[in-house]
Order: C-alpha cells, then sequence, then structure tokens
C-alpha cells in the first residue's frame, strides 16, 4: 500500500522551569492510503504531542522538535518555513481537536469559519466557498446547512459542532486528517454517530486518518491498524486485529485487560500497577519495566530491539528474545 | 428589541434622577453658601440675594423646582457670574471639551490596542517589556507632569508646538498628547492581558491548523475576543475625557468645561455643580449604554434582547 505519510524518530522535548520533558522519544510509524491509524495510550503518553507535531502546532517554545523526519509527498515537514507550512495545513493535512466546545470560535459564524479555510488555500469566489461549506455541512449530517451557516457555535449542541469542526478539516478535501481524542468529550449515543460519519466520510473520499484516543472501544470501531504509545514510544504497531487478538507487549495486554468485556465470563478488571515513568529523566531501557510483571533483567538496562512478528505487526519487547521465556499468554 | 430600548431608557432616567437628588441634597448640606465670603455682606443685601435665586425656600420645594426647570432642559442661572445660565456655560465649555476628549480618545485607543497587541504578540521578548514599561510609566506619571514635561521639550526647547490655547489644530497637538497617555497605558495593558489570554484558546489553534496567516488569526479570530474587557473601560473613561480635565485645560488654558466644575464647588455655585453634575452622569450613563451595545456587536452570545425575557 501506499504510504502517504512516514514519520522516521521523532523526538519533541518540552523545556520547563523542572527541565527538559521528552515528552516524544523517537517515534516513527506509516500511515498508508486511505486507511484509519489509531494511536493509543495513556494521559502524557505523547501521543497528542506526535500528532501536534505532524502538522507543527506544538507551542514553540517551550516545545520543540529536536530529532526526526516527517516525510509527507516526499517533503520533510520539520524543516519547512511557516508559509510553506501554512499551505499544507488544512489543505493537505487537517486536524481535528478534541473539545467541539472550545475549538471554534464564538463570535464568527459557522458558515465563515468553515469557509474561510477553502478561501484560503483555493483561489474561488465567496460564493463558490459557500457552496462548498453547505456541501460540506450536508455531508457531516447537519440538517439544513444553508441557514445553519449563518448561526454562531454557542447555537448548536456538542456533537453538532464537532460535526462542524470535521466539516471544517474536510472543506479542502485534505490527504490526511488528524483526530486527536475527535469523541472524547461527547457522550456514548453522539460518540458511536461522530464514528459512523468517520467511516463513511473515509469511503467517501478515501481519507487517511490518524486516530488519536485513549478509549479502546473507539479503535475496535475504526482502526484498521493500532499503534500503542508508552512514555513517548510506540511499543507495539499492528493491525487491529493482531492488537486485540494476538498482543504481544505486556503493556497492551495490560490495557486489553484493564476494559470491560461483555464476551468473557466473569473477566475481572485488572488494572496495571504503578504509574508512568517520569519523563524528565526517562528510563534508559524499556519504560514499561518498572510495572511490567514479566520484566527481567535486561529490560531496565537496554532499551528492547524491536521484533516483528510479521509484516505489519512489530512490537519493541525483550520477550520476543528467542532466550526469554516463552510467554504463556494468559489473554484470550 | 424595542422593549429592550424601552427598559433601558426607563433605567437610564431612574439611575439620573438618583444622581440628581443625592448631589442635590449632598451639596446643600455641605457648610457655606454662595454668598458668604471673607466680606461681610449687609445682611439685608443676603436676605434680598437669596430671595432672588430662591435659596430661602424650604430645601424640599427648591428641590422641586429644579426638577421641574430640568424636565425644561433649564439648568439654571450661575450664582457666581450673574450674566450668564449653566446651559450657556456647558454650551460654550462642552464642544471645546468635546474635541479635545474626541482626539485623546481616538488617539489613546488606536495607540493603546496596537500597543498591547504589538506586546502581546511579543509575549516575553524586548517590545513587550518596552511597551509595558512605558504603559506603566503612563499609568503612573500624572497627566499634569506630563503635560509640562511636554510643554518643556516641544514648546520650550524645541519650539515646535504652541505652549497653550485652542485655536488651531497645531495647538490641539500637545494636550491631546498629555491627555492621551493614561488612558493609552490602561488600554495596552488590558489589551495585552486579554489578547495573551485569548491566543492561546482552542479556537486560535483551530484556525493555525487551518493554515491561516498569522495576520487573519491575530485580526479576525484574536482581537474581536479580547476587545470586551477595553471596551468595558473605555465606558467610563470615555465620558470622563469627553466631558473635560480641569488639569489639562487649566495648564493649556483651555476653554473647556473642566474649570466649571472645580469652581463651582468652591464658590458653592449650586446651579453650576448641579448642572455640570448633571450633564456629566448623563454622559457617564450614556456611554454606558453603548458599551453593552458594543458588546452585542462583538460577542453574538451576548443577546440584549434575551434578557428581557428572564
Amino acid at each position: 500500500m501506499e504510504k502517504i505519510l512516514q514519520v522516521k524518530d521523532l523526538q519533541v522535548s518540552f523545556s520547563t522551569y523542572g527541565g527538559e520533558v521528552k515528552a516524544v522519544r523517537g517515534v516513527s510509524f506509516d500511515l498508508h492510503k486511505g486507511e484509519t491509524l489509531a494511536i493509543v495510550g495513556e494521559s502524557g503518553c505523547g501521543k497528542s504531542v506526535t500528532s501536534q507535531s505532524i502538522m507543527r502546532l506544538i507551542p514553540d517554545p517551550p516545545g520543540r522538535i529536536t530529532y526526526g523526519e516527517i516525510l509527507f509527498n516526499n517533503m520533510d515537514l520539520i524543516k519547512l518555513k511557516e508559509p510553506e507550512l501554512r499551505k499544507i495545513r488544512g489543505a493537505k493535512i487537517s486536524m481535528i481537536f478534541q473539545d467541539p466546545m472550545t475549538a471554534l470560535n464564538p463570535t464568527l459564524t459557522i458558515g465563515e469559519q468553515i469557509m474561510e479555510g477553502i478561501m484560503e488555500h483555493e483561489k474561488i469566489t465567496r460564493a463558490e466557498a459557500k457552496k462548498a461549506a453547505v456541501e460540506m455541512l450536508q455531508l457531516v449530517g447537519i440538517p439544513s446547512p444553508e441557514a445553519r451557516l449563518k448561526q454562531y457555535p454557542h447555537q448548536f449542541s456538542g456533537g453538532m459542532r464537532q460535526r462542524i469542526v470535521i466539516a471544517m478539516a474536510l472543506v479542502c478535501s485534505p490527504d490526511v486528517l488528524i483526530a486527536d481524542e475527535p469523541t472524547t468529550a461527547l457522550d456514548v449515543t453522539i460518540q458511536a454517530q461522530i464514528l459512523e460519519l468517520f467511516r463513511d466520510i473515509q469511503k467517501k473520499t478515501g481519507v487517511s486518518i490518524i486516530l488519536i484516543t485513549h478509549d479502546l472501544g473507539v479503535v475496535a470501531q475504526v482502526a484498521d491498524r493500532v499503534a500503542v504509545m508508552y512514555a513517548g514510544k510506540i511499543v507495539e504497531i499492528g493491525s487491529r486485529r493482531e492488537i486485540f487478538y494476538r498482543p504481544q507487549h505486556p503493556y497492551t495486554m495490560g490495557l486489553l485487560q484493564s476494559v470491560p468485556r461483555l464476551d468473557i465470563e466473569k473477566a475481572e478488571l485488572v488494572p496495571i500497577p504503578g504509574t508512568p515513568p517520569d519523563l524528565f529523566s526517562p528510563p534508559i531501557g524499556c519504560a514499561f519495566a518498572a510495572r511490567c510483571k514479566y520484566s527481567m533483567e535486561v529490560c531496565e538496562r537496554v532499551y528492547p530491539v524491536q521484533s516483528s512478528l510479521s509484516n505489519n505487526h512489530h512490537v519493541d519487547c525483550w520477550l520476543q528474545d528467542e532466550r526469554a521465556k516463552k510467554l504463556v499468554s494468559t489473554f484470550v | 428589541m424595542n422593549t429592550y430600548f424601552i427598559k433601558r431608557f426607563i433605567a437610564m432616567i431612574i439611575t439620573l434622577w438618583l444622581i440628581i437628588t443625592g448631589t442635590f441634597f449632598l451639596m446643600h448640606s455641605v457648610p457655606g453658601s454662595p454668598f458668604n465670603e471673607e466680606r461681610t455682606t449687609n445682611e439685608a443685601i443676603q436676605k434680598n440675594l437669596e430671595a432672588y435665586y430662591h435659596l430661602d425656600e424650604p430645601l424640599l420645594v427648591q428641590y422641586g423646582n429644579y426638577l421641574t426647570a430640568l424636565l425644561h432642559l433649564d439648568l439654571g442661572p450661575s450664582i457666581k457670574k450673574s450674566s450668564q445660565t449653566v446651559n450657556e456655560m456647558l454650551g460654550r465649555g462642552f464642544p471645546v471639551s468635546f474635541e479635545l476628549g474626541f482626539y485623546t480618545l481616538i488617539l489613546a485607543v488606536i495607540s493603546g490596542i496596537t500597543l498591547g497587541i504589538i506586546a502581546a504578540l511579543r509575549h516575553n521578548g524586548v517590545i513587550d517589556y518596552l511597551s509595558m514599561s512605558i504603559a506603566v510609566l503612563g499609568i503612573s506619571i500624572p497627566n499634569f507632569v506630563m503635560a509640562t514635561f511636554l510643554i518643556e521639550q516641544l514648546a520650550v526647547n524645541f519650539p515646535i508646538f504652541p505652549v497653550a490655547t485652542w485655536t488651531s489644530p497645531k495647538h490641539m497637538v500637545l494636550p491631546t498628547l498629555a491627555l492621551a497617555t493614561g488612558p493609552m497605558a490602561i488600554i495596552a495593558r488590558l489589551t495585552r492581558t486579554s489578547m495573551l489570554e485569548v491566543l492561546t484558546q482552542d479556537y486560535i489553534r483551530t484556525a493555525k491548523a487551518k493554515g491561516l496567516s498569522p495576520v487573519k488569526i491575530v485580526f479576525k479570530h484574536a482581537l474581536r475576543n479580547a476587545l470586551l474587557p477595553v471596551v468595558t473601560v473605555l465606558g467610563s473613561l470615555a465620558a470622563s475625557i469627553l466631558t473635560g480635565t480641569f488639569v489639562i485645560e487649566k495648564i493649556f488654558a483651555i476653554p473647556g468645561m473642566g474649570k466649571y466644575f472645580v469652581d463651582s464647588i468652591n464658590n458653592r455655585d449650586f446651579p453650576v455643580i448641579m448642572g455640570t453634575t448633571v450633564f456629566y452622569s448623563a454622559i457617564l450613563i450614556l456611554m454606558l449604554f453603548l458599551v453593552d451595545l458594543a458588546y452585542g456587536v462583538l460577542d453574538p452570545r451576548i443577546k440584549l434582547h434575551k434578557k428581557e425575557a428572564k
């Protein structure tokens, strides 16, 4: 499959009063055309920072991309200057943010907010932009779009606002859509509708989606592939099937065990003990070692080499080494 | 919407009436009268004078008379300057004060907002510190010091502008500058603070993610949201600037309204005290009303006619 976006060894740091926080410590992944890649992980694991780095939206200062490449159409986004970046933002790569309540400007009509994006990137008249906006609102399922264009964000419900944010992101038909926790601020019924909308739009437009979430339920519904992040690194990446049915990294297993399931009787929720490491001074070895019940001596000293279980299932874990004891998976 | 205006108008009238009543009785409770000066006046003459100005009548009657006259927009005669009515004094003084105040406001608003925006965009940079130091100076230096400084530098040492009076556009430069520094500094600081807050909002990030240029982000998305607190102070600021400032008008020998304020109190010139107060209050109330209208324009979430539904 064609790779539309490649992230190679991305490293991002934030300078704070307490010192330098290494929020992202070498993340690599590819995004294929037309697929949905989910990046999952707990709060503070660097998933949002990764996504905002792709758009170069990390507030600088304090944030800084210290190393790595982000290849898009043979361009390294990290090396681009602001004016060139602006041509990509919103036009080729779009972003949807977590909270639709605050992501829209309260003092501008939603029509204006949708239209300004397309008018920035394409040479079209206002009337054409308006037509595009109406079509976009129809696509995301907002009834009587003509009339609603003139309304302000506060006149919409949360779910409707997220639809508008999605319309705004898609109006220039971008190649890549980055959705940073798009359903976290919504209640579950609306959440299901929005996820449905994502699948629908992908079918219609063929856009590639990076979905940032901590909700494995969301991942199960829409993702083609899943990347699991922990403490600023991707520890396991694979197809949705592989990750859900054959998780290899103890952290992935832990995540799956901490989610309630309906298909297993008497399945107790197993929390992952401990807390994530301090990213002021990240561990030299595997960051999860301190919380891992299979942890070995080597885990704390050396970061594991990546093992590939198949073409598209990779994991950073010493348990994959042939010298390690074979783990009898307790996970079904 | 119409009912809102009617309700608002009634509220404004009531406010004004309260101010008139308060001022009237406070003024009369202060010891002294327009006629007791150091030189002793003949008792009979004083009686006659008091009778002439109806000061011998019971206070409530005087109050009633004043209100009736006011309904006919008659502010009464000046006691000290017996040939003039208060209406004439205000009619002469206010246009001058208004002209000075108007230029001052324009200068203060434009330069204040510009300084504030620049400071916010260069947050913690040299320009930020520089413009905020200027702002602190502007707030802390009293305008009479500023005025004398400007006169010394720009009229005496380098005779570019005239020292005083209010006759040609050239004469207007120094008083306007002197009067504008304070309000400008206040507006600059407010704009900066509120701009900094708005720039961290999620919708600014959304605007960036759309690929908009920094100019569009600042002027279209940030500024309008950042202006609300500025508009709030602008109401009372405008009222006080437009109705004249005693000190600046005195220093530059400008025939404005400001001096009547102060003189009338020293002289116990009752009608003038009342007249200037009523006039100032009316302007202030009007400005606050305009501020409320401006809110509705700036922020669509504030709907004026929604209030009546409650």
